[in-house]
């Protein structure tokens, strides 16, 4: 690796307090019960607070190191001292985990003050704010750990917090069966990881970072294939790509400022973060690196076919995120010059997605929790402020110029046309188009058109505390990308060039402008068929049953929840019912069975003690009678 | 005389002994019948040291005694203190310490 590292100094060796004070509130928060209910939102948020301080605090040094030698290594103890096998709990900063700890606090943040605002009326606001420091914990280990181990710990933990956060309102069911389905999906994904890690150290004999990277090149392309593809199956499940995506819609049942930051902005590209990180081990496999982009493609329009036809503004939400993860993904697995942009597209689209889920949960608090846009329509005058910014985010993820996601989609559709991946490039276009569609339509059924609202319903404008964190969002969404790609010395690629190493662009014989303009003329189309379908036609309150079988298909979900179900879930159910049974009936029937035949017959027994001295006379003359015949026959032998 | 009647004799009074514990209610007589068992046994022991010509048997005989004797004392103030509660000298009464 071309990076220097160091041992932490200064701010750097307060690493730790990134992590240990989250976790600190979230403790205090849940065991301190009921008596931090007045001031116990204030704490968790002011820790957040006090992270994202920390992390930019950190920044500044790091970026005030020489620009090959942007690495600090924590070290705080060691983990797991066993034979072969030395783990050190090493905290790391680079130039890629600083910008990962910048969003993860920043957009926590926002979500912390948000949350106040959104959850004042939930009897369970402490609860809901110590999970969320719980995540900010975790997910900070994951992005900051210096070995596969820890980055594991922080995985589990994250995957944890999200099942708290997914079942919050556990009381109702249906967010019960969505945090166990996510869940049990994860372990899915869970389980590769674990393997992967396993692998590493058998074959690196080290699970560190900088050691399994600086021998990267001595591995077999078999053994590089087989640990990446296990990799690959981890960041499918924690991202929700492509065949595991299918928990994410569902965890929308989850209070929305946990959906906006653990399923928009930061834990879901966790999976994106694992595979940027383990580059040098992806480039060693081109297999696994065409399998990364594959999914990802795959996974762009599968998302955003089933967002065109959902009603639910969350679920919307939650297949665009699945479907801009994809893109993600696709950047990814393009090889060293596009990893920057997935990066960037994966910051820009935290700004955006995470403002969009809040600004949707900012309408379901002005509508009394209606999520159906069929029922909304007209809201940009009652909710003029949420309007604006949705406003913002909506520019910003169909990727119209300037805004946040002109500039990263743009590049990553640039980089396959200039790999002379034309296919990729026009399925890329086709899902730059459909973004278009489906958040133009969510545009339409929501803030423009005739109101639908029911009648007892009066929309009214969330209170300053939600509104605030939109606003900079906003911001972030309107200037983000041509901060973070246009300032030359500043910019993104030439920030993270210490980790991922330089790269020309490949460059195409087709003028950037060019593609640009091809890309918004897609966008345009898209956007306006969605304004002919959903703005000049009224829009039904009751979703129209004579579709034509795409749409009847898209809002089946692709048959992908309806297979895993009936090939998965039941058999498994069946499985364990079975097993419950056989349990049950054999395993505690044998045991309490053989009791009971002990208890049994001891009762019956039990009655030979009558209490009557003459019986037991004759019992024991009898015996005594028995003795001497006994002894009377062997003499007589 | 042949010694082999004195232990027909002390079979017989064994048996009687043994029967009467079985069939008797009344603790005295139950007691008493213990006692000829005790009895009938000593008589065997004499027999048979009289038989070997050693006298093992007779002093068997005696640590017996000791014992019948040790036990009347024990026997009859329980007997006499059953019947002071309950009234009755009955063995089939006194049945309260069962299953």
């Amino acid at each position: 690796m071309a990076l220097e590292t160091h041992a932490a100094t200064g701010i750097h060796s307060l690493l730790w307090l990134l992590i240990a004070l989250p976790l600190a509130g979230a403790a205090t928060l849940l065991l301190g019960g009921r008596r931090t209910n007045q001031w116990g939102h204030l704490l968790a948020t002011g820790i957040a607070f006090a992270t994202f301080v920390l992390a930019l605090m950190s920044f500044v040094k790091l970026a005030g190191f020489d620009e090959h030698a942007r690495g600090a290594v924590d070290h705080l103890f060691t983990y797991l001292p066993v034979g072969g096998l030395e783990v050190k709990a090493d905290l790391f900063l680079d130039p890629l985990s600083s910008a990962f700890t910048l969003l993860v606090t920043g957009v926590g943040t926002l979500v912390h003050v948000y949350s106040i605002g959104y959850m004042e009326h939930d009897a369970e606001r402490r609860r809901f704010f110590a999970y969320l420091n719980l995540f900010l914990a975790s997910m900070l280990l994951l992005v900051l750990a210096a070995n596969y181990i820890l980055v594991y710990v922080g995985w589990e933990l994250v995957g944890v917090s999200s099942y708290l956060l997914i079942g919050f309102w556990s009381h109702k069911h249906s967010a019960a069966t969505a945090a166990k389905k996510a869940f049990i999906t994860n372990r899915v994904g869970d389980v590769g990881l674990s393997i992967a890690v396993v692998t590493i150290f058998v074959t690196f004999g080290t699970v560190a970072f900088d050691e399994v990277f600086a021998n990267a090149s001595r591995l077999s392309s078999g053994t590089a294939t087989a640990i990446c593809l296990l990799l690959l199956l981890g960041a499918c499940a924690k991202s929700a790509q492509f065949p595991l995506h299918v928990w994410l819609p569902d965890a929308m049942e989850g209070p929305t400022p946990a959906s906006a930051l653990i399923h928009a902005a930061t834990m879901v590209t966790a999976g994106v973060y694992l595979i940027a990180r383990s580059h040098p081990l992806f480039e060693m496999s081109q297999t696994a690196l065409n399998l990364v982009t594959a999914v990802g493609i795959v996974t762009v329009l599968i998302g955003g076919v089933i967002a065109c036809v959902q009603d639910d503004i969350k679920k919307v939400l939650a297949y665009s995120t699945i479907s801009q993860i994809g893109y993600m993904f696709l950047a990814v697995g393009m090889g060293p010059g596009a990893y920057p942009i997935a990066v960037f597209h994966l910051l820009t689209h935290g700004f955006f997605k995470a403002l969009m889920f809040m600004g949707a949960g900012s309408v379901m608090h002005g509508l009394h929790d209606e999520t159906d846009m069929r029922r909304m329509g007209a809201l940009r005058k009652a909710m003029p402020i949420t309007y604006i910014t949705f406003l913002a985010g909506w520019l910003a993820i169909i990727g119209a110029p300037p805004f946040a996601g002109f500039f990263s989609k743009d590049q990553i559709l640039e980089t396959a046309f200039a790999d002379g991946n034309y296919l990729l490039w026009v399925l890329g276009l086709l899902g730059a188009g459909i973004t278009a569609f489906y958040m133009t339509r969510l545009m339409c059924m929501t803030f423009w058109g005739t109101s639908r609202v029911d009648k007892d319903v009066h929309a009214h404008e969330s209170p300053s505390v939600m509104t605030v964190p939109l606003m900079v969002l906003a911001v972030l969404s309107v200037v983000g990308g041509a901060v973070l790609n246009l300032t030359p010395e500043g910019s993104l690629t030439h920030w993270l060039e210490p980790v991922f190493g330089h790269s020309e662009h490949a460059k195409s014989g087709v003028s950037p402008y060019i593609l640009s303009v091809v890309t918004i003329a897609v966008v345009l189309v898209g956007a306006y068929t969605a304004k002919v379908m959903y703005l000049d036609r009224p829009v039904e309150r009751t979703a129209p049953e004579n579709v034509t079988p795409p749409v009847r298909w898209a809002r089946k979900r692709l048959y992908f929840d309806s297979v895993y179900e009936s090939v998965l879930m039941r058999p498994g159910q069946y499985l364990a019912r079975a097993l419950v049974f056989f349990d049950g009936r054999g395993i505690d029937g044998a045991v309490n069975g053989a009791a009971a035949l002990v208890g049994g017959t001891s009762g019956r027994l039990r009655r030979v003690q009558t209490g009557y001295v003459r019986s037991y006379a004759l019992g024991v003359a009898g015996g005594a009678m028995l003795l001497v015949a006994g002894l009377v026959l062997v003499a007589a032998r | 005389m042949n010694p082999a009647y004195y232990l027909f004799l002390s079979a017989m009074l064994f048996t009687v002994g043994t029967i009467g514990v079985l069939v008797r209610r009344n603790a005295i007589v139950v007691f008493m019948c213990v006692e000829l068992m005790l009895n009938a046994v000593n008589l065997t022991l004499v027999t048979f040291s009289r038989m070997n010509g050693r006298l093992d048997g007779q002093i068997l005989a005696f640590f017996v005694m000791v014992v019948a004797a040790a036990e009347v004392v024990v026997g009859l103030s329980i007997i006499v203190a059953i019947f002071r509660t309950r009234r009755s000298a009955s063995v089939d009464d006194a049945s309260l310490l069962k299953w």
